[in-house]
This record gives structure tokens, C-alpha cells and sequence, in this order.
């Protein structure tokens, strides 16, 4: 009996609760975000060397990633499974956020050989689209300066074996490209502040 | 609430040895409080984030984060240290010092004693703090009573548990260091709920992972309480068989109901004797002690009924409680016990508790969950879930989330993203 009563009482109390909730907002751009932040860190700033930072990130750059991650275009280990629990409106919303934030300059140990290499090619080869010595990005294309050297080199793998689609006009200019060359350019991107 | 004071005097008696003599008229208080307070028990995965998301929200509330130890060590990976994959746990180990000066966060290193919700005062060994909302993020303590011949201080120093990482992740490590080529090592999970759920999976590949490079002789058993792989069994079943065939045995339905320290002997259903050369024997659980004691969990004794919005208790007013210890009431699929909720939980609850505190409208949940365990040396699996509220109960979204490919084409990419996902939580925890 006494142990039904309990019951009842926090039953009634929890029903309390919950009428309150049902008069929640809908989740902010700050709230959907801030779950992002245990991978990528707070305010979308990274400490892991191959977790993109999202700080500062274009908006378009990551609308354009998150649904092509929810859509299956974008090959991903964990970006897939989690950009479908989204709404387009939602991604928006998050785009906008991180963006906003402030880039997150990393000091990361770079090779100055390739740095310098990377930045004689850059140029002639992708600033039509990585804008800016890569601080910023044509339409969708993301922004890289700063960017954790070991995430971008996991991504260029990926477009080089085909798993992640390259952009055509990105890949006639990468496809000739040697190895080496690429790395330098990566060098170079992840190492402007 | 009159007896939840009762016991909540109770308890400062048992603690103060002053013959019941009720301490918080007496014990001197800590700190005055002037403005508005926000105080915090427990710097975990769940406390740290909601003190310093409190301070980021709205820098004129005071935060205080009481927390019994001056270093926190990470349960997640303190699996690989176990299986000698990580040399030593100073990679899993962070302080407080920047993220309280990075915050203003005041840090207050004592062990708390009691809560009284009605006087809305913490009372720790040092002192009693007063507050307006009360964060509690206690963790898991070990239901130990209900394991005949378990001592609970005696016999993880022989049986150690290794589920609280630190000194107990260590003695077990040196145990399976110590023991000869031909050993038994036997490891046995309880039912669910319990901190972790693919925890007790991850340690069979990490022993196993130790054991065939060291001691391909031996043996190594898991004694599952429940009937079946609870968490990513896929994924499991496959490393099982894959990398840990002759050595690797998994027992379901098998729950350890006492142990014998001496012998190193774990009992199921009190008949079915189980000796192991090393034994991991992990308790039971419910919510920590203080939040027991406090009268925060629910009539099944062991969890936390919460709001699944602002994570408010449902036993007590402007006390919060997040992560291991709590349990959204009716959730259907409430968000598993880990560190990565306790991170999404935290946050959700600081920005309801100071939108409370300002007269604001409280926002709606969205969170995520995502848990990697290393299957070998160099290869790690997760589960991700995304969280909404609908129709008052925190659930997956649907259609999103779920565990990694089956065929491991992903596995060795999703260990290094593990680890980054490590360096950026405990990052977030620390600065
Ligand atoms: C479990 C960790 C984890 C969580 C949580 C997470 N991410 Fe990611 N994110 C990754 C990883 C890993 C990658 C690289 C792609 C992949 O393999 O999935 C990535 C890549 C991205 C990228 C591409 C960046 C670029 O430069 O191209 C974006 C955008 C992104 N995530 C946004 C988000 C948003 C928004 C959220 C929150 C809703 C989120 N992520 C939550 C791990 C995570
Ligand atoms: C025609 C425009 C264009 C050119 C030229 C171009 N890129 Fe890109 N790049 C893009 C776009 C658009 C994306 C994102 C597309 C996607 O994968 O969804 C991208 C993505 C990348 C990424 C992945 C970044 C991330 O955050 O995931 C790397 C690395 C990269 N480019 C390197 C290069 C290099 C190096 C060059 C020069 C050799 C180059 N790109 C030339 C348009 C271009």
C-alpha cells in the first residue's frame, strides 16, 4: 500500500514536471550544437588531430557536407548515421552556429620543406576554389587553413581511393598531381592561421 | 519531505560521529553565498560540462563544482591501458585548475555528506554551501549487498572490479601481468542498466588482445548476467571469432550472486562455482551514494527519475540530476549509461537551469550519444544515436544512428577518430 502511494506521488510530481516540458522551445541552434561539441569540440574547436574542427567553418561548407552525409554522397565513418537524425532546417541551423564561432587556430608540428612547397603550388592548382590561402571557400567548398593536418590527409586518402567523390574540376587538377605534392599542399593549408 | 530530511540528518550524523547531532546548523559554512549559486556535485563527464556550460550561459551566476578528487581518470580507453595497449593512464588523466580559471568555476575538493532540498544546502565534510539549483552527477556506486561475501572494501583489493578507473584499472593490469602463461582469467558484467553497456564486450578483446600476444596459453570467460550480448553484438561476436577463438569463451545467463575473495571463486545463482587464476568481478549498480541518500532515486531505489528537459528530479525541486546516475522516467529508449550522454545531458541541463534561473522558457532536448570500443590493437567499432524529446520521452530519432558496418571496413579509420574523440571530450572536461 505504502509503496503504491510513493508511486503515486512521483508519478504526480514527474506529470508536474512534464507539463512544464510540454511548453519547451524547440532545440536552438545552440542547443543541437553543443551535442556536436563531445567530438569536435566545445564551440566546434578540435584538440583531436583527425576531428575536424567546425569552428569557423563556412556555412554553406557544412550544409553541404551534413547532407551529403544524411544522403549517403558522402562517404563517412559516424557522420552518416548521425546527420540523419536531422531536419534540412536543423543543419541550418548548426551550419550557422559554427560558422560564427571563431576559427580555431591550431599550432600543429609541420614539416617548413613541404609547408613551403605547398604554398608555391597552391595557386595554379586550387585557390580557384580554396579561397584565400584555403581561409575561406568558394560556395560549398570548405574552408581548410588551420584545419588538423591528419584529418586532411585521412579525407585525401579518401578521395584518392575513390571512397569520398572528389569534385570534377578538383579532381583534374589533383588527378595528375604526385603524392608528395598533394602532402605539401595539405602542409600548407593546415599551417596558415 | 519530512523524511527526506529525517534521513538527510540521519546520514550527517552517521558522518559527523557527533552522536546524531544534526551538523548543518553547526558546521561552518563554506562559502556565503551573495548572488545567485549553481552548485555542482561531481566532476565527471556530466558535472564538469554542466559547470562550465552554466558560466558560458551567464557569467553572473556563481558556480561551485565539489568534487572528492583532485584528478579525474577517464573509464573510457582505461580499457586499452588494461590490455596494455596504453602505456600508463596519464593520456586519461586531467585536472581542474584551467577549466576553473578558464570559467571562474570555484572549486570546492571535499566529499559531500549530505543534501537537504528543502534548506537547499550541500553539506560536505569542510562545510555546507547554500544553493538556489543544485546539479547532482554523482555516478554509479556498486550494489554490493545483494552479492553474498562481498566486502566492499576488501575484496576489490583481491577481485578487483576495474569499473572506477585509476588504482583499480591498475591492480587488475598488474594481475594479468603477473599471471603465469596457462592462467584463467574470468570476467563477469551484471544485468542491465549499468555504466557502459559495450564496456564489459570491449574488456574480453582487450584481455583477449593482452593474452594472445602474451600468454596464448590461457583462458579468458565471460560471464554475462544476461541472456544475450546487450550492446553492438555484431560487432562482438565478430572480433570473438575472428581474433579471439581458443581463448575467448562467452557464457550468457550466467549471474554471479557471490564470491569468494579467497579462492577467487565467483558463484552463479549459488550453486555454479566459477576459480579464475584473475577474476573481474563488476558489480551490480545504482545511482551514487549521495543521490541514494538524498532521496533522489525512484521506487525501483536504484535510478534517478528526471524531467527529460531540464533533468529536474522528480522527488526534489532545483535539484538536477544527469548522467549515469539518472533515469528519464518512461523514455522507452532512455539514452544509454556512457560518458558521451553525461557530456549531452550536461549541457542540455545547464542551458534549462539558467534559462529557469532568468525566467526564461526552457528548450527542448537534442543530444547525442556515440560510444567507440577497441575490438583489437587497431581497430574500434561504435554506436551513435541522436535524441529528441517527443511526446515527453527522450527518443532516438529514428532512422539515424546504429552501430558501425559489420565487415570492419571502417575500423581501423573509427580507432583513430576513438582516440580523437578522447583527446577533444576530456579536452571539453579540462579547459
Ligand atoms: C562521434 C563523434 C562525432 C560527433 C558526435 C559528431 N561528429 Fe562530425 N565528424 C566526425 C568525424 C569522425 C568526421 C569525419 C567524417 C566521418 O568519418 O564521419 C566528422 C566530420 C564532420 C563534418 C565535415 C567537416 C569537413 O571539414 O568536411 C561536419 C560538417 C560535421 N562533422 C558536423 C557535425 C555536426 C553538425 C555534429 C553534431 C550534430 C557532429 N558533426 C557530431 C565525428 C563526429
Ligand atoms: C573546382 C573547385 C576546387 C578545386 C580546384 C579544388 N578543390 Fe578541394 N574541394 C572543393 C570542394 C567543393 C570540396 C568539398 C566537396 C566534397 O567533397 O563534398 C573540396 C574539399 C577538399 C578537401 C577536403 C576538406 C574537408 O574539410 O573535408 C581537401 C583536402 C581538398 N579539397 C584539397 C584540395 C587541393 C589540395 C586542391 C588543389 C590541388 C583542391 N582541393 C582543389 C573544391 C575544389
Amino acid at each position: 500500500m505504502r509503496m503504491k502511494k510513493a508511486w503515486m506521488g512521483a508519478a504526480t510530481l514527474a506529470g508536474a514536471l512534464f507539463a512544464g516540458a510540454a511548453s519547451a522551445a524547440p532545440p536552438t541552434a545552440e542547443m543541437l550544437s553543443n551535442a556536436c561539441a563531445g567530438c569536435h569540440g566545445t564551440k566546434g574547436g578540435s584538440a583531436g588531430l583527425t576531428m575536424p574542427s567546425l569552428a569557423g567553418q563556412s556555412k554553406e561548407a557544412i550544409i553541404d557536407a551534413m547532407k551529403k552525409f544524411k544522403s549517403g554522397e558522402r562517404a563517412a565513418t559516424v557522420m552518416g548515421r548521425l546527420a540523419k537524425g536531422y531536419t534540412d532546417a536543423e543543419i541550418v541551423a548548426m551550419g550557422e552556429y559554427f560558422s560564427k564561432q571563431k576559427l580555431h587556430a591550431t599550432n600543429q608540428m609541420l614539416d617548413k620543406a613541404k609547408v613551403a612547397k605547398g604554398a608555391s603550388l597552391q595557386e595554379a592548382n586550387c585557390s580557384r576554389c580554396h579561397l584565400e590561402d584555403g581561409k575561406e571557400g568558394k560556395d560549398e567548398t570548405p574552408a581548410m587553413a588551420s584545419q588538423w593536418l591528419p584529418y586532411l590527409q585521412m579525407q585525401m586518402e579518401m578521395y584518392l581511393s575513390g571512397k569520398r567523390k572528389m569534385p570534377e574540376k578538383m579532381e583534374e587538377k589533383v588527378k595528375p598531381m604526385s603524392k608528395e605534392d598533394l602532402d605539401a599542399l595539405l602542409h600548407f593549408y593546415a599551417s596558415v592561421k | 519531505m519530512t523524511l527526506d530530511r529525517r534521513s538527510f540528518l540521519k546520514l550527517l550524523g552517521a558522518g559527523a560521529g557527533t552522536a546524531g547531532l544534526p551538523m548543518i546548523g553547526r558546521a561552518a559554512e563554506l562559502m556565503p553565498k551573495t548572488g545567485r549559486r549553481v552548485v555542482v556535485i561531481g566532476g565527471g563527464f556530466g558535472g564538469s560540462i554542466a559547470a562550465k556550460y552554466v558560466r558560458m550561459l551567464d557569467a553572473s551566476i556563481e558556480v561551485v563544482l565539489i568534487e572528492r578528487n583532485r584528478q579525474f581518470v577517464s573509464c573510457p580507453f582505461s580499457n586499452l591501458y588494461i590490455g596494455g595497449l596504453i602505456k600508463d593512464l596519464s593520456s586519461l588523466t586531467i585536472g581542474y585548475d584551467k577549466l576553473a580559471a578558464n570559467h571562474g568555476i570555484k572549486m570546492v575538493y571535499e566529499e559531500v555528506t549530505g543534501i537537504d532540498p528543502a534548506a537547499k544546502v550541500v553539506a560536505t565534510k569542510g562545510g555546507t554551501l547554500a544553493y538556489d539549483r543544485l546539479i547532482v552527477s554523482p555516478g554509479v556506486d556498486f550494489r554490493t549487498e545483494e552479492i553474498e561475501g562481498y566486502d566492499p572494501v576488501k575484496t576489490p583489493d583481491v577481485i578487483p572490479h576495474a569499473w572506477k578507473a585509476g588504482a583499480q584499472s591498475t591492480l587488475l593490469r598488474n594481475q594479468l601481468e603477473a599471471m603465469p602463461d596457462g592462467g584463467k582469467v574470468i570476467i563477469s558484467m551484471p544485468l542491465t542498466p549499468y555504466r557502459c553497456p559495450p564496456g564489459p564486450y570491449e574488456r574480453s578483446c582487450m584481455i583477449g588482445t593482452y593474452l594472445k600476444k602474451h600468454k596464448p596459453k590461457s583462458k579468458l570467460l565471460l560471464l554475462d548476467a544476461n541472456p544475450d550480448v546487450v550492446s553492438k553484438k555484431p560487432l562482438f561476436t565478430k572480433a570473438w571469432n575472428e581474433y579471439y577463438k581458443g581463448i575467448f569463451e562467452y557464457v550468457p545467463a550466467k549471474k554471479v550472486t557471490r564470491v569468494e575473495a579467497a579462492n577467487r571463486t565467483l558463484v552463479v545463482e549459488g550453486i555454479e562455482d566459477f576459480k579464475g587464476d584473475v577474476v573481474n568481478f563488476i558489480p551490480p549498480q545504482r545511482a551514487g551514494q549521495i543521490a541514494v541518500a538524498a532521496g533522489l532515486v525512484g521506487p525501483d531505489k536504484n535510478w534517478c527519475p528526471v524531467n527529460p528537459v531540464t533533468f529536474e528530479s522528480a522527488n526534489h525541486k532545483d535539484i538536477h540530476v544527469i548522467g549515469d546516475a539518472c533515469a528519464p522516467p518512461s523514455t522507452g529508449a532512455p539514452m544509454p549509461k556512457s560518458g558521451y550522454s553525461a557530456n549531452s545531458q550536461a549541457k542540455v541541463c545547464a542551458m534549462n537551469v539558467v534559462a529557469l534561473m532568468n525566467g526564461r522558457e526552457t528548450t527542448d532536448l537534442s543530444g547525442i550519444n556515440v560510444c567507440y570500443s577497441a575490438v583489437s590493437e587497431h581497430e574500434s567499432v561504435s554506436i551513435a544515436a541522436v535524441y529528441k524529446v517527443a511526446e515527453g520521452k527522450i527518443t532516438a530519432v529514428p532512422n539515424s544512428g546504429g552501430i558501425s558496418p559489420a565487415d570492419f571496413s571502417i575500423a581501423k579509420m573509427e580507432h583513430t577518430y576513438a582516440e580523437s574523440w578522447l583527446r577533444n571530450i576530456l579536452t571539453e572536461m579540462s579547459s
